[in-house]
């Protein structure tokens, strides 16, 4: 059966925990979208924004020096870093975007925490002429400023979020009040496939194109499919992008990789299918890092795009279901793995996507010289220079 | 002790709106929260509603999320909470929280323990109808009212939805929007207190968020409404006077005995 269920249920997680105020908008979101998705003119227009705005479609990257040097498996690089705004977001944003503007709602929200949801957010907005206000974590603010000004150039309104912890947990439950005030104008833009049916539907359908890309180029260069699938997962966007158009090819191992942060048995981490247990956050039931009553933890990882203690919830059944793999990769490793590519392959990868890099560096040598495995390169590093120099010791 | 319903057909014969109060346990600190709680009942308050504080309180608005974290600071905790609730006496007694917390312990467990302690309605903001299922089947069995808001944009369909399961009393949000004092009344509360009574069938409607005022509160019943239910302004002045404990009891109390006065006909 295809999933989600009616009530928005991967089996048992997912679904829709928001307040009534909410939830006819909710519903009136997911009528839009499957009347809108099955829309030839709105295909097309997403379709069109995709390749000439976008850049769409990305390269799948034989990755040859780092194969040579690893002598295992072939590895490949889907290169979403290429995409406009330097990250696989703009797939959603740019989706989501148009659905608002089909909708008649005049108004876009959205909540940021490294600052590139918020990017990709306020490009579409700018490129469909639609107001867009973006909530942020005063902390993120105060690491991201280059994000923020980004933001500002791009005509978005960035609202600094004071209260909680300051950070990307705080700005969602944020957004979702300014959602709950301005309910009937304002279309709330969710970067990544968590929060209330029909979220983490939605984004994984206009994520889907990395896999369906995917899938056909490795056909092309390879004439056969890849032993494994890596994806790094913060909500788990690129990671259903890439994974979902393989589910059903049994032989194809998926691997989600999870922000190990300072090593899992510390606490500080942002590996929710790790070491998460079942609770609702958000809107929907999924795995979270909280206590043993229930009070969300604050996650924590160098990189700002996998610092979040919830997941979406097709992840979390796939986890359960046993079809998706999980691993974790500490700061250090995820470093390590930013300047081996760095160095190897010319290609600076988000702190994000090196936590993928990573575990694909260390399973590449189980793997025979004809078999291949694919990371999905989900943003490019620019803007985790100032964090990596400063764990370097080098002073900008 | 006296029921939800019990007490709001007793103001019915006396020609009184309810008084609905609500403070977060913990704030500012475990062992203040009886005290305050006295001082809203002397003051008046006919129902008192008690927040378990989360940690993400999505349909809160700044001042009670500001309560939630002062109290959690404070070491507020479920074990905490039921302790403190049964100390509460001589007013109905409502819980209100965020699902994960009702989820985590176990929901039968959860009911259970508010049962045991006294309290006699529970809300989970939320948690929609959608959803709401096991928790009601556990209400149901150990005596707890499950309370559901209805929202300025909830339709027909929805409604009947909501009032066909309804315990207690319907919570009627007032606006679009979270929690928080507001100046005025929302100009959508009048054609939504007219749509709910169509299909009401006598359970009391109860309004809330954006009421911090006597005014406000004398209009909601003669508009018909059975009750009023005040929150963020209550916490202002718990907020406002951390420094002054007598002082914020007495300010309480005052406050309280003039929105309760603004219930009466």
């Amino acid at each position: 059966m295809k999933l989600p269920d009616k009530l928005g249920k991967f089996n048992s997680y997912g679904g829709r925990f928001a307040p009534e105020v909410l939830m006819p908008a909710l519903e009136e979101l997911e009528v839009a979208f499957n009347k809108f998705s099955k829309d030839k003119n709105f295909r097309s227009e997403l379709n069109y924004y995709l390749k000439e705005f976008g850049g769409r479609p990305t390269p799948l990257y034989y990755a040859q020096n780092l194969t040579k040097k690893l002598a295992g498996a072939k590895i490949y690089l889907k290169r979403e870093d290429l995409v406009h705004g330097g990250a696989h977001k703009l797939n959603n944003t740019m989706g989501q975007a148009l659905l608002a503007k089909k909708m008649g709602k005049k108004r876009l929200i959205a909540e940021t925490g490294a600052g590139q949801h918020g990017v990709a957010a306020a490009m579409a907005a700018a490129a469909l002429q639609i107001p867009c206000q973006i909530y942020m974590g005063a902390e993120d603010i105060e690491r991201q400023k280059l994000n923020v000004f980004r933001m500002e150039l791009l005509q978005a309104k960035v609202i600094p979020v004071n209260s909680g912890s300051r950070t990307l947990k705080d700005a969602v439950n944020e957004a979702l009040r300014d959602w709950l005030t301005n309910v009937e104008t304002t279309y709330y833009l969710i970067g990544s496939v968590v929060g209330p049916h029909p979220y983490p539907m939605m984004v994984r359908e206009f994520q889907r194109v990395i896999g369906r890309e995917t899938k056909r180029q490795i056909l092309e260069k390879e004439n056969s499919l890849p032993e494994a699938i890596l994806a790094c997962v913060g909500g788990g966007s690129n990671a259903m992008g890439i994974f979902y158009e393989f589910l059903e090819d049994e032989d194809v191992e998926l691997i989600g990789v999870e922000a190990g942060g300072k090593g899992i048995k510390t606490g500080e981490h942002g590996a929710t299918l790790c070491a998460g247990t079942d609770g609702v956050l958000h809107g929907m039931y999924s795995k979270v890092l909280q206590d043993k009553y229930g009070q969300i933890k604050t996650s924590y990882s160098i990189s700002a795009g996998l610092d979040y203690p919830g997941v979406g919830p097709e992840l979390s059944y796939l986890v359960k279901k046993g079809r998706v793999k999980v691993k974790s990769t500490t700061d250090k490793e995820a470093l390590d793995a930013f300047k081996l590519l760095s160095q190897t392959e010319g290609i600076i990868p988000a702190l994000e996507s090196a936590h993928a890099v990573f575990q694909a560096v260390k399973i590449a040598r189980k793997f025979k010289k004809n078999q291949t495995i694919i990371v999905n390169l989900s943003g490019r590093g620019d803007k985790d220079v100032f964090v990596v120099a400063e764990e370097m010791g080098i002073k900008l | 002790m006296t029921t939800i319903k019990e007490k709001f057909e007793e103001l019915k014969k006396k020609k009184q709106g309810a008084l609905i109060g609500f403070v977060m346990a913990g704030d500012p600190s475990i062992v203040e929260t009886v005290g305050i709680v006295n001082s809203l009942v002397r003051g008046g308050v006919d129902i008192i509603e008690l927040g378990l504080p989360f940690s993400d309180p999505i349909a809160d608005g700044i001042v009670i999320q500001k309560a939630s974290e002062r109290a959690r600071k404070a070491g507020m905790n479920p074990d905490l909470y039921f302790k403190i609730v049964k100390e509460i006496k001589g007013v109905p007694k409502v819980c209100l929280t965020y699902y994960n917390l009702v989820l985590q312990p176990g929901l039968e467990k959860f009911v259970r323990d508010c049962q045991k302690s006294g309290i006699s309605g529970l809300i989970v903001p939320d948690l929609p109808i959608e959803e709401a299922g096991p928790l009601l089947n556990f209400c149901r069995q150990y005596d707890t009212d499950l309370i559901f808001l209805v929202a300025p944009t909830t339709t027909e369909e929805r409604l009947k939805k909501i009032l066909s399961v309804s315990q207690g009393f319907l919570y009627v949000v007032s606006l679009l929007g979270a929690t928080g004092a507001r100046e005025k009344l929302s100009e959508c509360l009048k054609p939504l207190l007219s749509k709910i009574k169509k299909f009401s069938q006598g359970i009391p409607l109860a309004v809330g968020f954006g009421i911090s005022k006597p005014e406000q509160v004398e209009k909601i019943i003669k508009l018909g409404a059975d009750g009023a239910i005040v929150g963020s302004s209550i916490i202002n002045l718990i907020e406002e006077n951390l420094d002054d404990k007598e002082k914020m009891l007495s300010e309480l109390e005052n406050f309280v005995r003039e929105l309760k006065r603004a219930t009466v006909a």
